[in-house]
């Protein structure tokens, strides 16, 4: 009974952080229709700037307060630059690349702030009223937790107040229900905009001061809580503040409860929870469906005969690349093969993005599903592998990949592209956290080391990266990636003519899988280890990127993607300390400038 | 024996009842017109037909298997065909890759991963292109066409499909005035050659009179009349519901 009251407690006060963070990015969400990735960073700063601010004042209960109050409205300032700066520029951009511009805000934030803070975690000193007790049935509370706990179902009613009692409120919720509506009633956009992202800031800042007590902040709070964020909100319906909070609840419970009993498959538990929500509800519990948007939808570009000249190109590119290593010295084969590999993992991506219209945010947990496959496998044998036995593990790479794929693409392939965004995404990171977790076999974040093969590798690359993405290309060709495009382009036409899009998506993903995951396995043998960071957020965007960069409207994009990205990255790499610096603002830049890609800005003719 | 069926369909929503108890037939070969005054029920009584409706009560027969509230897929391979009120084409492709697509459907050839798509059927493609009076314009993009070719190309699409029955739910919606009369001139040319019903609803009494075989009344959920034009024409409750409005302006 003192377990569950415990447990229940400390749930109850993990909710009300959850809340907090949650309910800023669902407000945002419903208006502007924005997932905001750099909501996490937000919180991050607001942790940051309390540290700043709260260090040099009186530490009674009052000032603390107020410091509090202090960084949250900082934050909303930040907010407000954010928003007027950069995405005021992007609302009738497609959703992907709104994810992507805020991701790279994100990267940007990850360099700035050790210049503004060190790299050092910065724990808050405590006084003793921060550190003070109360007694719950014989069991000691910490008192922070209870006031944390208060202030969730305070800030619920603040916020519920202000939605239903002022008159900002009411504009905010007409601009949830039709923001055209909205806009055609009169109301100035762009202030209800700025208003509405400035209000989400600074709750993002209110949760990531008022953590501070409990954890010192820290860089990197703001991947982990904008994972938790997204779950929370998708549980909750997206731009439901009600449902934030009710998700908020059970998910704050779950990981009570679940890492006292199962402290292992919290995250697992986590997710099947939701999976079961997001099946039941497919708006998440107190979601509503949302109204499209108009005029945001771009018109799916023409897709016409490639030209003549290709095919040779093609295949000069893939002689030059046989001949390479009688060439070039090792470091550039290096390169060469994992761009080869970079292309295959993009292009299986760009099958379900581009022929398919499904975003994945999360393509790094296949690649890493295959990477681990391989090597697993590559162990269970003796090492150094002769190639017979290099070849049955490298087949199983794709082929446990692509089966949890298909397995994961059944269950979510119904529901929107938001929702579909951060679904990839979240599966991602329970990979990770297992692969990261799970150290009997995994090896946890030492990896596993040592799986060489026992030949030439880079041929072995060369050879199935060519097949494969011939293959791929033949099979956006080919009727059924017709028949993809079909689905994608007009649902209710493809239906009329007896497709069925349900499973011509599922089968997307169990290829896109597939691919990504022989792309793992190659690179597990290529580098001789897998570790937990080849399924890390940062490696999905990787993927993103490419095909971003090559033009999702395009076949070719994702080779000339992955090979420019791998080129870039290994350019940035050498020549600049602050690379996450630089590639956020490449992103940025990327995005405000070519929203369809590099291919597509330099095409006459489809390729 | 009537190609279709409806018995006794009923659907409400909330406490609204959308239709209250339809019954009727349509036979091969027949065009027959839906009718009705804003509201009557004409379009929930094809969501119905086409299986976007789940009715409270009722069935749906198809040459005598029920089909209530299949999904639209499967109604498609019984040989149902349909056109929608805001033209659905496939954007990213060109006319006559629209076409190729369909028939890719029907004759089961969707799950090939090898080959490319763009070569199959090319004749019979073009052959339905002509039907519809779009041979030239096969290789532009669908995008690219005039709102009424846009139409016509649906109408190629689900006549690819080899229907015994189109339903056509306000077809003419969004044409010019000339393009309507065409437009439907056409499909009862077509619908007559090959033996395939249509059932459409329409707004414009002119192309209701002078392309349908047989007329249908709604009004507030239930069918009040039906006949041939000189019929409905006459029927002293038509007038009231609905050309009723006439008189009065």
């Amino acid at each position: 009974m003192d377990f569950l009251v415990n447990q229940f407690l400390t749930g109850l006060a993990g909710s009300a952080s959850l809340f907090l963070i949650a309910a800023g990015l669902t407000v945002i969400f419903g208006v502007t229709r924005i997932v905001n990735f750099s909501h996490g960073s937000l919180f991050m700063l607001g942790a940051y700037i309390a540290w700043s601010i709260l260090t040099r004042l009186p530490r009674d209960p009052t000032w603390f307060a107020a410091g509090v109050l202090a960084a949250a409205l900082a934050t909303g300032a930040i907010g407000i630059a954010l928003e007027v700066g950069l995405l005021r520029r992007i609302y009738r951009a497609p959703e992907l690349f709104q994810l992507l511009a805020t991701f790279g805000v994100v990267l940007i934030v990850q360099d700035l702030m050790p210049l503004l803070w060190g790299p050092n975690d910065l724990p808050l000193p405590r006084p003793p009223w921060l550190r003070g007790f109360v007694t719950i049935l014989d069991q000691r509370f910490p008192l922070y937790d209870l006031i944390l706990i208060a202030l969730g179902p305070l800030v619920l009613a603040l916020l519920w107040l202000l939605l239903h009692r002022t008159r900002f409120g009411i504009l905010i919720r007409a601009a949830t229900e039709d923001r055209d509506m909205a806009a055609a009633l009169g109301i100035d956009q762009r202030r209800l905009f700025t208003a509405v992202f400035a209000l989400g800031s600074a709750l993002a800042g209110l949760g990531g001061a008022l953590s501070l007590p409990n954890a010192s902040a820290n860089l990197q709070t703001d991947l982990s809580v904008i994972v938790e964020a997204f779950v929370v909100v998708v549980v909750g319906g997206l731009g439901s503040v009600g449902g934030a909070f009710l998700a908020a609840l059970l998910i704050g419970e779950l990981q009570a409860f679940g890492i006292a009993l199962i402290p292992r498959a919290t995250l697992v538990l986590i997710f099947a929870v939701m999976a079961v929500v997001l099946i039941l509800r497919p708006n998440g519990l107190l979601g509503k469906p949302l109204a499209p948007v108009r005029g945001s939808a771009s018109a799916p570009a023409f897709i016409g005969r490639p030209p003549n000249w290709l095919g040779g190109v093609l295949l000069l590119g893939f002689l030059l690349a046989v001949a390479a290593p009688f060439v070039v010295g090792p470091h550039k084969i290096a390169i060469l093969t994992e761009a080869l590999i970079a292309m295959v993992f993009a292009a299986g991506l760009h099958l379900m993005m581009g022929p398919g219209g499904m975003p994945s945010f999360g393509h790094a947990a296949w690649f890493g599903l295959g990477a681990y496959a391989a090597a697993l496998t590559a162990k269970a044998f003796l090492a150094p592998l002769p190639p017979t036995l290099l070849a049955v593990s490298l087949a199983a790479a794709p082929i446990v990949a692509g089966l949890a794929g298909l397995a994961f693409g059944w269950f979510v392939v119904r529901l929107s592209g938001v929702y579909l965004a951060m679904l990839t995404l979240a599966f991602a990171q329970i990979v990770w956290a297992v692969a990261s977790q799970w150290t009997g076999l995994t090896g946890g974040d030492d990896g596993i080391l040592g799986v060489w093969p026992n030949m030439p590798f880079y041929w072995v690359v060369l050879t199935l990266s060519a097949a494969t993405l011939w293959l791929l290309r033949r099979t956006i060709y080919a009727p059924y990636g017709y028949a993809l495009r079909a689905a994608r382009d007009s649902a209710p036409r493809a239906e009329a003519i007896g497709l069925n899009p349900h499973a011509l998506r599922a089968v997307a993903f169990g290829i896109a899988g597939a691919a990504a995951g022989l792309a793992g396995g190659l690179f597990a043998f290529a580098k001789g280890s897998v570790f937990p960071t080849y399924v890390s957020i940062g490696h999905s965007v990787d993927a993103l990127l490419m095909v971003l960069l090559g033009g999702v409207g395009t076949v070719i994009g994702p080779m000339i993607g992955g090979l420019a990205y791998t080129g870039l990255y290994d350019v940035l790499l050498q020549v600049l300390p602050m690379w996450r610096l630089a590639l956020g603002g490449l992103i940025i830049a990327l995005v405000l400038a070519f929203p369809n890609g590099l291919a597509g800005a330099v095409r006459g003719r489809a390729l | 024996m009537s190609l279709l069926r409806a018995h006794n369909l009923r659907k409400d929503y909330g406490g609204v009842r959308a239709v209250a108890d339809m019954s009727f037939a349509v036979d091969a070969g027949d065009m027959v017109a839906l009718i009705g005054p804003n509201g009557a029920g004409k379009s929930t009584c094809f969501g119905i037909l086409n299986g976007q409706v789940r009715p409270d009560a009722g069935q749906v027969l198809f040459d005598g298997i029920d089909i209530t509230a299949w999904p639209a897929r499967r109604v498609a391979r019984l040989g149902i065909g349909r056109s929608f009120q805001i033209a659905q084409t496939f954007g990213s492709m060109s006319v006559r890759e629209n076409i190729q697509m369909a028939l890719i459907a029907r004759r089961g050839f969707v799950w090939r991963f090898i080959g490319p798509a763009r070569a199959l059927f090319v004749e019979p493609a073009d052959a339905l292109l002509a039907q519809v009076g779009l041979e030239h314009v096969g290789d532009r993009a669908c995008a690219t066409l005039a709102y009424g070719d846009l139409k016509r190309l649906e109408l190629a699409v689900a006549l690819a499909n080899q229907p015994r029955l189109l339903l056509m739910d306000e077809p003419t919606a969004g044409m010019a005035a000339a393009d309507r009369v065409d437009l439907m001139t056409l499909v009862r040319r077509i619908a007559r050659e090959q033996r395939c019903a249509v059932l459409f609803t329409e707004h414009d009494m002119d192309i209701v009179f002078a392309v349908a075989d047989r007329i249908m009344v709604m009004d507030r959920g239930l069918l009040i009349a039906e006949g041939d034009a000189a019929t409905v024409r006459a029927n002293p409750a038509v007038r009231a519901a609905y050309l009723g409005e006439d008189d009065a302006t």
